[in-house]
């Protein structure tokens, strides 16, 4: 009788290991997902969300979006609150400060919401996995490479960026920063750091104030899709245009009439839409238990392929893209 | 006496109009998505909206004496602000604190000696200083942030008391809910407010000290955002200069629709705690049924309304009525 159960608790170790040691190889169905952008007006938003809306259609997720019509630093904070309340199996994010979220997404977290991150990351403890359009470096010395072209390596550059404490547009200025040491930017020097704060308005209005305040300006780098289409605005009808080359980051349709009416030469982007796809993609793949976030796990992501997870649960899109006359009109976002 | 007692059963039925419709939003919210009451989800939602508590409270006193405050969120602002430079500078905390009790005092006082010694309308005067004192915190703090403080702060805002799911702020505000409504209902100064709300004239002639009186409440009134601030920047973490925008309209939304007239002399403390958990509980269970944020301001916006129109219907109806009956006794006669 000993031995009989002996054997049978031995049987059920085994069998639970067994299934301990297969980890699943594809996605659960069913799965209910929380997109939540920086906030829900902004068209980048919205084509980012689409994406991810995209994949759990392709992947039998129960998805929404919601989020806060304004990207203060505790807007989301109901939201993420909401997902704990509603038991969502995973949390996609663009954070809107990368300090006050941290103890609203751990709660999240310590419920069983996966939280993977896109677009703007907060601390590496309030997530799982950050899906990161493009290497960091790559899209601040990008930037300032196309703008030397532009400008012929010489003269006045100034920065429109996002607002102050936006995670992202800080770590490409810090690149771009260091892409000016090299010798061949000598000639090229960086006035001025502005901060549009993702507000049209404001954006324009800064524009405005560096053409004024800087007279020997010669670009400007706007790596927000807001500053740069704000700007743009400005200079297409300003006695500066031509004269003040505007590049960064800017989606199609919105630069399409600057391109076109020489206001632009050449921007660049990512695409949003494959940010929130991508995102989609690691959360349903952590939540289905496929991969736990650490370095070196490999998943499918769709159309786009096979990713890597690499330090700190980084997952790297892929580099960013120059748009110009040329093949702008190939693109529809 | 017999229309002071009708006044009371009035008043004390808009609040107990209120608290039904607190337990009746409870109740929908519940039936409607079956994550709404849980412990948690009620938690946090009271935690969300304990600075604008805190803040009624003090506006109350104000509104019933026949001024405003509209500077609050901007105090809170600055007051944060004040919290976050000084911590960055190497300040111990409590120090910093202190130095924003200070500021919001500073603050109120200033707004006092302006309605009080110069005469001038105080909806005037703190629509000025809603603009001056944000101003003064973006002077202070710029477009930075200021994260990283210690645990034990943070964990003030954001914890529990201990072995409960009462949130922290909310604690505090309780007992000072419970503090006004003894200074109010229960001792000579408190019922000074309502006879100088009624009519400044007579209680001037009575011997009450109107002006002190009034510079006291400013006072108060900055002091409460300054408590609000230290909430707030624990909370999440996080001093901005933006923090708190916009606030001063949820403030007095819920101080109104408590039942405390906009023309001074008429309103109660409980009112406004009701108020401010029928608004809080409302949007809260708009989030979490995914109901859009700019659904969830309409709703604000509409309920401001009718917290003024009803009992001004009411008294026209009222008046209406008083007339009919006195053409009828005529008649009669």
């Amino acid at each position: 009788m000993k031995k009989r159960i002996l054997l049978l608790s031995a049987l059920a170790l085994g069998l639970s290991t067994l299934s301990f040691a297969q980890a699943p190889t594809t996605i659960k169905k069913g799965l209910k997902i929380t997109l939540l952008p920086k906030n829900i007006n902004n068209p980048y938003n919205v084509i980012e969300t689409q994406g991810g809306l995209d994949a759990a259609k392709e992947i039998g997720a129960v998805a929404k979006v919601v989020g806060p019509s304004d990207a203060g630093a505790s807007s989301q904070v109901s939201y993420i609150n909401t997902a704990i309340a509603q038991r969502q199996d995973a949390l996609v994010l663009a954070a809107n400060d990368a300090n006050a979220l941290l103890p609203y997404l751990n709660r999240a977290k310590q419920a069983g919401v996966k939280i993977v991150t896109m677009d703007s990351d907060t601390a590496v403890s309030g997530r799982t996995l950050f899906i990161n359009q493009a290497n960091s470096e790559g899209i601040g010395r990008a930037q300032v490479q196309l703008l030397g072209k532009l400008v012929g390596y010489k003269g006045d550059i100034a920065v429109l960026s996002a607002t102050p404490n936006a995670t992202n547009q800080n770590t490409w200025i810090k690149w771009m920063q260091e892409e000016l040491k090299l010798p061949r930017y000598k000639d090229m020097k960086l006035v001025k750091i502005a901060y549009g704060n993702d507000d049209d308005q404001k954006s324009f209005t800064e524009m405005q104030g560096l053409i004024q305040a800087y007279p020997n300006l010669k670009g400007v780098i706007s790596p927000t899709t807001v500053g740069i289409s704000a700007g743009a605005r400005y200079l297409s009808t300003s006695p500066s245009k031509g004269k003040v080359a505007l590049t960064g980051l800017g989606t199609p349709n919105q630069m399409r009439a600057f391109v076109k009416d020489g206001t632009v030469t050449a921007f660049q982007l990512w695409n949003p839409g494959d940010v929130g796809y991508l995102a989609t993609y690691a959360a349903a793949s952590l939540a289905s238990g496929m991969i736990t976030g650490k370095q070196g796990e490999t998943f499918m992501a769709g159309k786009l392929g096979k990713y890597t997870v690499g330090k700190d649960g980084e997952v790297v899109l892929g580099p960013p893209y120059t748009f110009d006359k040329a093949n702008i009109d190939k693109f529809d976002f | 006496m017999n229309r002071f007692r009708s006044l009371l059963g009035g008043l004390l039925g808009w609040e107990f109009s209120l608290i039904i419709l607190v337990g009746a939003a409870l109740l929908i919210g519940g039936l409607l998505s079956p994550d709404f009451l849980t412990g948690s989800n009620i938690s946090f939602l009271t935690a969300n909206f304990s600075e604008v508590a805190l803040m009624a409270l003090a506006m109350t006193l104000l509104i019933i004496v026949g001024e405003i405050d509209l500077s609050v969120a901007s105090i809170l602002g600055l007051c944060s602000a004040v919290i976050g430079i000084l911590f960055a500078a190497g300040v111990p905390m409590p120090l910093a604190i202190l130095a924003a009790f200070v500021t919001g005092g500073l603050a109120g006082l200033f707004n006092g000696l302006l309605v009080t010694r110069l005469g001038l309308p105080s909806l005037a005067v703190t629509i000025g200083t809603l603009a001056l004192y944000r101003g003064l915190a973006y002077v202070l703090l710029g477009d930075r942030a200021i994260a990283e403080f210690p645990a034990f702060y943070t964990n003030l805002g954001f914890g529990n008391v201990p072995g409960t799911l009462i949130p922290l702020p909310m604690a505090l505000f309780a007992v000072l809910a419970i503090l006004t409504i003894i200074v109010l209902h229960a001792t000579p100064f408190g019922r000074s407010l309502y006879a100088i709300g009624a009519n400044q004239i007579a209680a001037r002639f009575a011997g009450l000290q109107v002006e002190r009186v009034k510079l006291s409440l400013f006072v108060l009134s900055g002091l409460m955002a300054a408590l609000a601030s230290a909430v707030y920047t624990f909370r999440f973490a996080s001093a901005r200069a933006d923090n708190a925008s916009g606030f001063e309209l949820s403030v007095i939304a819920a101080v109104l629709l408590g039942g405390v007239s906009i023309f001074g002399g008429r309103g109660s403390v409980v009112g406004t705690v009701a108020a401010v958990f029928l608004i809080g509980i409302i949007n809260g269970a708009l989030t979490i049924l995914d109901v859009s944020n700019e659904i969830l301001t309409i709703v604000t916006g509409l309920l401001l309304i009718g917290s003024v129109l009803v009992p001004n219907l009411l008294t026209h109806f009222r008046t209406y009525q008083q007339r009919r009956r006195i053409k009828g006794d005529s008649v009669i006669q």
